[in-house]
């Protein structure tokens, strides 16, 4: 399937849970909202002409103007078809649908996307830091991150 | 052999100071504790391995804190790797001494500026006897530490400390 018939397919079936789109970019990509991402996920992975059975990349971004973003990489080895997600939350609710129950790899990504940028993925089996010490404080790869000048009696800054 | 050959020319006696048996038998001996973090562990197995052979020198790499003299600290030590290369510093027996292998154990390395995770050196945390420069550092490098470590084991004696 091409970008354009997946955006068609995911427009008349979740409506306005499908925020915007950019076809004609090299990955082309699709913005979903954050409450719906599980459904959309679904649907991707179990429609007989999707078949999005790979998560290849679950990345956070911090856009600088308030707003976090998800990038979901999706690949089917079935069709041998690509597409991208995004979903976006605020810093302030920063709340995304987890996917880890539709695709395993996520547990991990997603766990390393609230270490490092805070974002809470709803439902996630076991929201933990993956990286960073349990008793860090902050989410150093926001862009309004301070580098703490001490931590646990170790002074940080050069 | 240098050292005990040298005191067995006149006849069968042997004459030396206990100082120098003891650093003697000290620097012949350096088992070497692996920690290996970073790329520099790589070259680290390397200078361990046949063509430049670590042991001649009397290194033994040793997986416990209790059974070593130095500890290569080799590679990027991290905020959260700090306090564990304190703990297993604390556990090793004296004497002890620590080699910093590569940039990112001396000082911070690449990341000096934007590193908010890295230790911005190894010797903030433990004491430090010996810094091998570079990024990372070649076998002989790492051997030359060595040598240099045994230099200072030399010097080492029983009545005072030595800096």
């Amino acid at each position: 399937m091409t970008a354009e018939e997946i955006y068609k397919s995911l427009k008349t079936r979740f409506g306005d849970a499908v925020r915007e789109a950019k076809l004609d970019a090299r990955q082309p990509w699709i913005l979903v909202a954050w409450n719906s991402m599980k459904e959309v996920a679904l649907f991707l992975r179990d429609d007989p002409a999707m078949q999005f059975d790979y998560l290849m990349c679950l990345s956070g971004v911090d856009y600088n103007d308030g707003r976090l973003g998800v990038v979901y990489h999706l690949s089917s080895m079935v069709h041998r078809h690509k597409i991208v997600l995004k979903a976006q939350c605020t810093k302030d609710n920063s709340h995304v649908q987890s996917v880890s129950a539709v695709w395993g790899t996520a547990n991990w990504h997603e766990r390393e996307a609230y270490d490092l940028l805070g974002i809470v993925f709803d439902e996630h089996p076991d929201l933990r830091r993956i990286l960073l010490p349990y008793d860090w404080e902050g989410y150093p790869l926001r862009k309004d991150f301070k580098v703490p000048e001490f931590y646990n009696g170790m002074k940080v800054p050069y | 052999m240098g050292l005990l050959d040298k005191r067995f020319e006149n006849g069968n006696v042997f004459i030396t100071s206990l100082d120098n048996l003891l650093n003697w038998a000290r620097l012949s001996s350096l088992w070497q504790m692996q920690f290996g973090l970073a790329c520099c562990a790589i070259e680290m197995m390397a200078a361990s391995a046949s063509n430049f052979d670590i042991m001649r020198f009397g290194v033994i790499p040793r997986a416990t804190p209790r059974q070593v003299d130095v500890m290569f600290v080799a590679g990027t030590v991290t905020l959260k790797m700090a306090s564990r290369i304190r703990r297993l510093y604390d556990q090793m027996a004296e004497p002890r001494y620590v080699l910093s292998m590569g940039s990112c154990a001396n000082c911070g390395g690449p990341y000096w500026e934007h590193g908010y995770h890295v230790l911005k050196g190894v010797d903030r945390v433990i004491p430090v006897d010996v810094y091998v420069p570079g990024c990372p550092p070649r076998p002989e490098a790492l051997l030359e530490g060595i040598i240099k470590l045994q230099e200072k084991v030399r010097k080492e004696s029983l009545v005072k400390k030595s800096a």
